[in-house]
Formats: C-alpha cells, sequence, structure tokens
C-alpha cells in the first residue's frame, strides 16, 4: 500500500527482515556449463543491524545484493523481505550505488524526488518529503544544482538522500565509498553512522557491500566474509566493539589482521596461487610486471626486509584489498612470495630477483613463468612444437572459453601475453593476433 | 528554518511562487519572436491545405515579392519533416530497443534505406500521396515533406536505437530499482539520455534535407508536373527562364534561411541540450546562444517555461503507472518456438516481396538491361570515387591547417558547417550556365557538381580532428623536428583517421544521392547529360519508366550498401580501434 510509505515503518520485533535461503546464481556462458558466480547462500538480516557483506571483487556480492534488490533473479533459491518473497523491485528496499547512479540532467532536488514520483505522490508531498530528506542529509543549499556541479562526496549525499526519502526499512549499499576518495569517505562514513545513531534515518537495516576490510569492522554489527569463484559464505563475524570506533584500537587491529588472515587463507587441497580454475584454464589477473617487480622491491626493502603484514603493507602502499589481494597471489604463484596468516614473506627466488639486474630479472622470470604458471607453459611448448614457431591467440582463447567467461577468457590471456613478452619468453603481434618466437633482436 | 521556507519559494509548483510576474524585456523579445513565428506558420499552413486548383490558376511566378512567401514554404516543409521524423524515431527506435524480434527487421532495414538515394522514391511518393488526396495540395506537399523525411528519419532513428541501447547501468538499475513507469523512464532516463546525439543527428539530417526540399518541389513524373510553392520551384522556374538574377536571389533566400534556422532553432536547442551531456564534470567550453540566453534572461517567459515543465510532469503522471515486470528468464523452448515463427513470418514477406518485384520487372525489363543499369552504375562509382580522392587531397590539408590553429577554426568551423548545410542544387544552374558558355565536357564537367555540397563533411571532420589532436603529440614532433613527408604520415594523418573517414563516408553517401540530380542538368532548352547511374534515373522518373527507375535504385542502393561494407566499414573499425586517441 502506498500510504504506508508516508510513514516510518514500525519494526516488527522479532522475526527476521531480510530471508536468503540457499541462493545460487549461473551466468550463461557461450560454450559448456553456466558459470557458477554464488553457491548456496544463506543468511538473515534482523532489525536494527548494520550488516556488511565483505569479498574480493568477483565474489558475487553485487550480484547478492541486486538479488536482493529485486533487481535481478536469483538462478536457485528464495529471497524474501519482510516476509515478503521478492519477485522485483519492491517498495521496502532502496540502494545506494557505487557510482552514486544519480540522472545528470535532473536537479539534486530532482533527483531526490524521483522514486516519489514513481510512486504517483503529489508534487506538493513529494517536495516537501525532498526537502526534508535533503536537509537531513546535510545538502541544504544545493536543491537546484546539477550533479555535475558537485564533487563525489556531495553526490553521494544526493544518492542517500534520494535512496532514504522513500522511507525504505532495508537500505542497501552497493560498495557506497570506494569512488571517494579516502577524506571524503571517511566523513560520510562518520556521518552515516552518527545519523544512524541517533536513529534519524527512517529504516531499520543496512546491507552493505564491501571490500574494505577496515570499513566493514568500522561500521558494521556484523561481517559476512565471502569467498570468490564461486561466491561462498565462509564466516560470520561479529563486530561488538562500541561505536565510536577507533581505528588504532589494539582490538580493531586484531580483528582487521584476523579477517586479512582469513581471507588470504589457502583453500584446502588447492595449489598455490588461490585463482579459480586449475591448469592452462587457472583465471588469471591482468597485472603489469613492473607492478609485480615494484611491489617485491617494496617488500624487500625498509622496513619489512622480505616479511610483511599485510594490512600494514596495504597502509603504506594506499591499496585496498582488490588491488594487493591479486599482486600477492600472484607473487605466490610464481613462488616469489608466500602467504600465510595476513602475512607475505619473499622466497629466496624473490630475494635474488630484487637483487638483479634487468637481464637477469627478465630470465628468472622467464624460469618462473614456464614453470608455475601452466597456461604459459603451453603457449611455448606449442610454439616450439610446430615448424613456423607460430600459433593464432584464438586456439588458446577458446581452449580458455571452455572454461571460462569471454571476458574472464581475454583478460588471462592478455596477462600471460604481458608476461611472456616481458619474460622474452614468446613474442605477440596484435594485428595478426598471432603468438610467436620471433622476439626482435 | 528560514533556510527551508526560502527554498520552497524558489521552486513552487507550477512555476507560479511568489515572484514577480512582470514582463522584462527579453519577455517582450522573446513573445514578439514567437508571435512572428505563429503567424507565419499559420499563414503557410493555410496554403499546405489549399485545393490543387490553386496551383494551376496561381502558378509561383519569379515575383521577388513573393520570394519571402516562398521561402516560409519551404521552411515550413521542412519543419514538418523533422517533427515526422522525430515520431518516427521516438517509436520505431523504441521498438527495436524494446523488442528483439522487431530489432531482427528493423535494424538491417534502417541500415538498406540509410544507403538508398531517397531522390529516386520521388516518382512513387508523388503518385502516392496524391492518389491520397486528390482534391488538395496537400497530396503534393506530403510527397515533399516525405522526400525529406526519408533524408533523414533513418540516422536519427539510428542514434536513437543506439543511445537506448548503451544507457549505462547504473541508471538503468537506478530507474528500475525505484520503479519508473516505462513512461516516466522514456521521458526521464531514455529521451534525455539520448537527446545530445539526437540533436547531433537532427542538425546533421537537416543539412541533407535542404538539399531534397529543393529537389523535391518541382517535379515531373510522366505528365504530370508540380510545381509548390517554395524555393526550389522558384528555382526550376529561373532555370527554365534563364534568369540569372533569379538564380542569384534564390542563392541569398536560401543562405539567409538556413541561417535563421540556425540561429533561431538549432543553436538554442544544441545550448539547452548541454546539460543532458552524459558526463560528470562540468565542461570547460559550453555551447553558447544569443536566443536561448535571451530565453533564460526573460523573467516571465522562465515561468511559463517551468509551467510547461510542470505540465508535462503532470501529463507522466497521468500514463497508467504499472510497475515494471520483474524480468525472468523465459523457458527457452518457448521462446525458441516464437522466433522460429516470427523467423518464417519475416520469409514468407521477404518471398512475396521477391516475387512482386520480379513480375513486375519480367514485364519490361531483359538483362540487357541490367547490365547497362550495372555499367552506369560503375560510371558513377568511379566518378564518386575520383572526387573523394580530389576534395580529399585538397581539403585535408586545408582542415589541418585550419585545425591546428585554434583561433581559426572556432571561426571556421561554423562557416565549414553551413555550407554542409547549404543546398548546393541552388548553386547548380551558376555551373551549368558556365559549362554551356565555355562549352565544356559534360561527361568530366558535371561531375563536380556531385560533391559540391557534400565536400564540406570532410572540411570540418578533418577540422575537428585536428583540433582534438594533442598538443602533447604536436610537441613531441616537433622536438624531434620530423620532416614534412614524415610528420603527415606518422603523425597527423593517422591521428585524424577516425574523424576523416567519418567524414568522407559522409561525404560519399550524399554524393551517390546528389548524382541523381547532377548528372542531368538544363539551362533554358539546353540540356546537359553525363552518362551514369545518376542520369539514368533522372531520365527513367521524367518519362514515367517506373520499372527502370525501380531498377536504377536498386542497382545505386546494392553499389552504395557494397561500398560501405566493403570499404568505409572496414576502414572505420581499423581507425578506430588502431588511431582513436582518447
Amino acid at each position: 500500500m502506498d500510504t504506508n510509505l508516508l510513514t516510518r515503518p514500525l519494526a516488527p520485533s522479532s522475526s527476521p527482515l531480510v530471508v536468503v535461503d540457499k541462493v545460487r546464481q549461473l551466468y550463461p556462458k557461450g560454450s559448456g556449463e553456466n558459470l557458477l558466480v554464488l553457491d548456496g547462500i544463506s543468511l538473515t538480516l534482523g532489525n536494527n543491524e548494520i550488516v556488511s557483506l565483505l569479498g574480493r571483487s568477483g565474489c558475487g556480492k553485487s550480484s547478492l545484493l541486486r538479488i536482493i534488490a529485486g533487481l535481478m533473479p536469483a538462478s536457485e533459491g528464495e529471497v524474501s523481505i519482510a516476509g515478503r518473497p521478492v519477485a522485483g523491485p519492491a517498495g521496502d528496499v532502496s540502494m545506494v550505488f557505487q557510482t552514486f547512479a544519480l540522472f545528470p540532467w535532473l536537479t539534486v532536488q530532482e533527483n531526490v524526488e524521483i522514486g516519489l514520483e514513481a510512486q504517483g505522490i503529489v508534487p506538493a508531498e513529494r517536495h516537501r518529503r525532498a526537502l526534508a530528506a535533503i536537509d537531513l542529509i546535510g545538502l541544504d543549499g544545493y536543491e537546484s544544482a546539477y550533479p555535475k556541479e558537485l564533487s563525489g562526496g556531495m553526490r553521494q549525499r544526493v544518492g542517500l538522500a534520494r535512496a532514504l526519502v522513500v522511507h525504505p526499512k532495508l537500505l542497501l549499499m552497493d560498495e557506497p565509498f570506494s569512488a571517494l576518495d579516502v577524506l571524503t569517505a571517511e566523513t560520510l562514513r562518520t556521518d552515516l553512522l552518527d545519523l544512524w545513531g541517533e536513529g534519524r534515518m527512517p529504516i531499520s537495516s543496512i546491507l552493505l557491500v564491501t571490500h574494505n576490510i577496515e570499513e566493514a569492522v568500522l561500521m558494521s554489527d556484523r561481517i559476512l566474509v565471502f569467498s570468490s569463484n564461486p561466491g561462498r559464505l565462509v564466516a560470520e563475524i561479529p563486530v561488538t566493539l562500541p561505536q565510536p570506533r577507533n581505528r588504532l584500537d589494539p582490538t580493531f587491529r586484531q580483528l582487521v589482521d584476523d579477517i586479512y588472515a582469513l581471507m588470504t587463507a589457502r583453500p584446502a587441497g588447492k595449489a598455490p596461487g588461490a585463482f579459480a580454475g586449475s591448469g592452462i584454464s587457472m583465471l588469471l589477473p591482468h597485472l603489469s610486471p613492473n607492478l609485480l617487480a615494484g611491489f617485491l622491491e617494496a617488500v624487500a626493502g625498509d622496513p619489512y626486509r622480505g616479511h610483511a603484514d599485510l594490512p600494514a603493507l596495504a597502509g603504506t602502499l594506499q591499496m585496498e584489498i582488490d588491488d594487493l589481494f591479486p599482486i600477492a597471489e600472484t607473487l605466490q604463484l610464481l613462488r616469489f612470495a608466500e602467504l600465510a596468516e595476513g602475512d607475505i614473506k619473499l622466497t629466496e627466488a624473490g630475494r635474488r630477483f630484487v637483487d638483479l639486474d634487468l637481464d637477469d630479472r627478465k630470465r628468472l622470470f622467464a624460469q618462473h613463468l614456464l614453470a608455475y604458471v601452466p597456461l604459459a607453459g603451453h603457449i611455448k611448448r606449442v610454439l616450439d612444437e610446430r615448424g613456423a614457431h607460430r600459433a593464432p591467440a584464438s586456439r588458446f582463447r577458446d581452449e580458455l572459453e571452455d572454461h571460462m567467461s569471454e571476458q574472464f577468457a581475454e583478460q588471462t590471456l592478455r596477462a600471460v601475453t604481458s608476461w611472456g613478452r616481458f619474460a622474452e619468453a614468446f613474442a605477440y603481434d596484435e594485428a595478426t593476433g598471432v603468438f610467436s618466437l620471433d622476439n626482435p633482436v | 528554518m528560514e533556510n527551508r521556507k526560502e527554498a520552497s519559494r524558489r521552486s513552487a509548483p507550477l512555476g507560479v511562487g511568489g515572484a514577480r510576474l512582470w514582463p522584462n524585456f527579453y519577455d517582450l523579445a522573446i513573445f514578439i519572436l514567437i508571435a512572428g513565428v505563429f503567424a507565419a506558420i499559420a499563414h503557410g499552413a493555410r496554403g499546405m491545405v489549399a485545393p490543387a486548383a490553386w496551383l494551376a490558376s496561381d502558378p509561383v511566378t519569379l515575383d521577388p515579392a513573393n520570394l519571402p512567401d516562398y521561402a516560409l514554404r519551404t521552411t515550413l516543409r521542412m519543419f514538418a519533416a523533422i517533427v515526422a521524423s522525430l515520431v518516427f524515431t521516438f517509436v520505431v527506435a523504441t521498438l527495436a530497443a524494446k523488442s528483439r524480434r522487431a530489432e531482427l527487421v528493423i535494424l538491417p532495414a534502417l541500415d538498406i534505406l540509410q544507403s538508398v538515394p531517397v531522390l529516386g522514391f520521388l516518382t512513387f511518393t508523388v503518385v502516392f500521396f496524391i492518389g491520397l488526396f486528390p482534391q488538395s495540395q496537400l497530396g503534393a506537399e506530403c510527397a515533399a515533406i516525405f522526400a525529406i523525411f526519408t533524408s533523414q528519419a533513418w540516422n536519427m532513428a539510428f542514434s536513437f536505437y543506439q543511445s537506448l541501447r548503451t544507457v549505462p547501468g547504473d541508471l538503468d538499475e537506478a530507474a528500475r530499482h525505484f520503479r519508473l513507469s516505462p513512461w516516466l523512464r522514456f521521458w526521464r532516463l531514455e529521451v534525455p539520455f539520448a537527446a545530445p546525439g539526437l540533436i547531433w543527428n537532427t542538425m546533421m539530417s537537416m543539412s541533407g534535407g535542404w538539399f531534397f526540399v529543393v529537389a523535391s518541389e518541382a517535379i515531373t513524373v510522366g505528365d504530370t508536373t508540380i510545381k509548390l510553392p517554395g524555393i526550389g520551384s522558384w528555382l526550376a522556374i529561373a532555370i527554365a527562364q534563364r534568369d540569372v538574377s533569379a538564380v542569384l536571389m534564390a542563392v541569398a533566400t536560401m543562405a539567409a534561411v538556413i541561417l535563421a534556422y540556425d540561429q533561431l532553432l538549432f543553436r538554442p536547442i544544441v545550448a539547452w541540450a548541454d546539460k543532458f551531456r552524459f558526463e560528470q564534470t562540468a565542461a570547460q567550453q559550453r555551447p553558447r546562444s544569443w536566443v536561448y540566453d535571451l530565453w533564460r534572461r526573460g523573467r516571465l517567459i522562465r515561468r511559463i517555461t517551468a509551467l510547461i515543465g510542470a505540465l508535462s510532469a503532470r501529463v507522466a503522471a497521468v500514463a497508467p503507472r504499472r510497475a515494471p515486470v520483474p524480468q525472468r528468464v523465459a523457458p527457452v523452448g518457448a521462446g525458441r518456438r516464437a522466433d522460429f515463427l516470427w523467423l518464417a513470418v519475416v520469409l514468407i514477406a521477404v518471398a512475396w516481396a521477391l516475387w512482386r518485384i520480379v513480375m513486375f520487372a519480367d514485364q519490361t525489363l531483359t538483362l540487357d538491361d541490367v547490365a547497362q543499369a550495372v555499367g552506369l552504375g560503375f560510371l558513377t562509382l568511379l566518378r564518386v570515387a575520383v572526387l573523394i580522392a580530389l576534395a580529399s587531397l585538397v581539403w585535408v590539408p586545408i582542415g589541418v591547417w585550419i585545425g591546428l590553429r585554434p583561433g581559426i577554426a572556432t571561426r571556421v568551423q561554423p562557416i565549414a558547417q553551413f555550407l554542409a548545410a547549404f543546398p548546393a542544387n541552388v548553386l547548380f544552374p551558376i555551373a551549368v550556365v558556365a559549362i554551356v558558355s565555355w562549352k565544356l565536357d559534360p561527361d568530366i564537367w558535371l561531375s563536380p557538381l556531385m560533391i559540391l555540397g557534400t565536400q564540406w563533411y570532410i572540411l570540418f571532420n578533418v577540422i575537428a580532428g585536428a583540433s582534438a589532436f594533442p598538443t602533447d603529440m604536436r610537441e613531441v614532433a616537433a622536438l624531434f623536428r620530423l620532416r614534412s613527408w614524415q610528420w603527415w604520415r606518422k603523425v597527423i594523418v593517422p591521428g585524424i583517421l577516425p574523424y576523416y573517414v567519418t567524414g568522407a563516408l559522409t561525404a560519399s553517401g550524399g554524393s551517390w544521392n546528389a548524382s541523381i540530380v547532377a548528372e542531368v542538368a538544363s539551362w533554358g532548352d539546353t540540356k546537359l547529360e553525363a552518362s551514369g547511374l545518376g542520369a539514368y534515373i533522372a531520365q527513367a522518373t521524367e518519362a514515367g519508366d517506373y520499372p527502370r527507375v525501380v531498377l536504377g535504385i536498386a542497382v545505386m542502393s546494392i553499389m552504395v550498401v557494397a561500398c560501405n561494407r566493403l570499404v568505409w566499414r572496414p576502414l572505420y573499425r581499423l581507425a578506430e580501434r588502431r588511431f582513436r586517441l582518447t
């Protein structure tokens, strides 16, 4: 009923607000079996709590958020909100987007009103409620501005006002601070927590998707940690620290350390690297060899001397886990480093690499690349076996696409091409799309 | 508290808050402009629906006093065609974007229609529309408007379709999330997002439209000769009467009309549409228009605009608010069956059409006719190719020179765009006089007319490309003291290639179309003819020989499509992939 939306919903005391039951999400792939993105996700969200979904990119946490929002149907499983099964975008849920998703041709006020307009609320009422939301979120005076005139932080405030003005029971936030600079993000987090603490927002719960471990610890009452490829719920961590929380508090730091360890733990029975897939069909991140070398140098140098605590390293290098983990894991795959307990340790080869000059680095990199990255070894073998020492990239791409999506196959092939070029193990001609052994001398 | 009251007054509902309502100077100016436009439309429209007999009793004459009236009628035809094209665009492109099955048919159709020489159509449409309104002038008017429509609707629809398909994912999600009804979504998300591209395409289409309105006002099909009051008919009579000063008057009037259209209609719209550009940062240089500034400065006008805005918002709210249906994956089997059914329907329609064509052509045409048309087609192709090459040799260096000098470029660019919009067929008589008086070979000297109006596309695209060329790269080239030839080959030509290809593609398409009016020209009783497919179609039209008109159009369409597929598209892809700088 539309009239219900005008008043703040009274929270039913005990029954859960959101129930997600055995949700699986499959993406259709060009050939072969479908790609499994989410597997067996079950969770509940009570009233009056902030819960974070924490995971790395590609773990399906954003997909789960969209399933809960009704923007996307789940392949299997059920989701219900306040006892009603979700079958499309519903009135009691609101979402804040990572990219703000403001309509650039509408003013702040018109953007905030859009959800009310869709509900057919009369202009005068729309107006009143939009002004109240704008007021609440600290955007007074910006009513007639266009989004492009605002800074990122201000834009996300508009996104927040737009979500709150429809008086949802549940607020979904999809990495709402990740497109903002560090200081702006922190201010917005604090303001949001203040509003939440004072009970001034007309919502009963918040579900926050993030890949930022500290953000999750700072804001939430509970953290749900996801693994990647496919996304599974691997841990549920209650955070009982009182608000406002202090990032420097030893308990806070310990919790962050523990989560780092959890997220870099090697799954039992899996080869080092933690990448999805195995053998030549391993999904690889596209990272430049220069970045890998720079990272090795940073860990080898002072103050770490070859052994670094990942949270501390993330702080020093100003990196999010989505940047940090793929590098660390690639180095692990190449046997230049090892990951354990949230720490990174250089191997003997890793230490040696740092001290070599460029040509020797290339040689060492080539040895490790061909030995430990199965796809690189495979390409090299094929080129060696062929008389002309040439092979089209499409051949390898097809092999990869049997196991992964087109986009991932492209990314993996690019990664191997870039590493192979650095190692001078093989050459690639972009115009013809052919791998060969003829390195220009 | 004070703050909020202030804010609520600033944008009171229906735009009639407490602020002063007294008109200011700008209001007055805009009102006079608007009232004048309405009076003119009313006057012109009355003429359009006049009985057909008027055309005979009140024929087009070369009386300068009538010229403003004729210019108005021509302008109104353009206006009607644009409105029709917009409606077509909104309906057809939306259908193509929303329904996969409609898309299967609409997209290839648009693609082909874009390449078909519209002038060839005139024959059929004139007969059809006159049959539709036998008692009034409206039939001939509709035929002329339809000719303009066919020159612009397709690429406007294409542009809109592409915008609809590329609506940013997050905005799409936001719209679905906040449960915008399809109607509200269309006006709040899709149309604004598509606006800049659509307006640019409309402007470009208008350029072509002027050409066709001039060509379609005075037309002879078999025994029927129609001269609608307008600049095109004025020009036709001036040619028949060998009246040079009348031709010059037509040129001047045309220039004035295009200038007015640009200043009063398009510049304000472009300036206004700037807010729809999908960018999250404020632009450095915004398009400006004095009319738009005038408009915004007017106090009362602003109120009225707000009122209209509020009313249209009401309309948006009135439309049925159906909650969007959640996307469910349809069972694969059912979808497949429906697809096959749809495909079968399309195939049957195609087979029927093919049969009709064969029946129609079989009565009068032989294989020799086909061979002749194809042969002439290659002659015209040769002309187009040589002319594009020559125009490129001339305009690429000039365009680069201008483009690298921002001060000159900003002044030359509007002139180049104006020249592209100017209908070259108005200038034809002048060239024909020259050919006749110096006894030149029409096979060679009529050819440049084909590119007279279209060469400017090459120029202004090259200027745009050279202007956008990054300064740092120019500096690198200067530092290494690249020799002239090296500089052209390694630096600037690759740098402007995507722009050049766009310009050359448009120019060649336009030249094919222009061949129908450029390969045949007359001055009084003197008739000049170049042998080519354009002349073939023009003669068949004049003789009312429908099978040969169809044959000519079909051959030309196939050659244009083949050119696009085999030459321009691969070149465009290459340019996009390898040489796109941003």
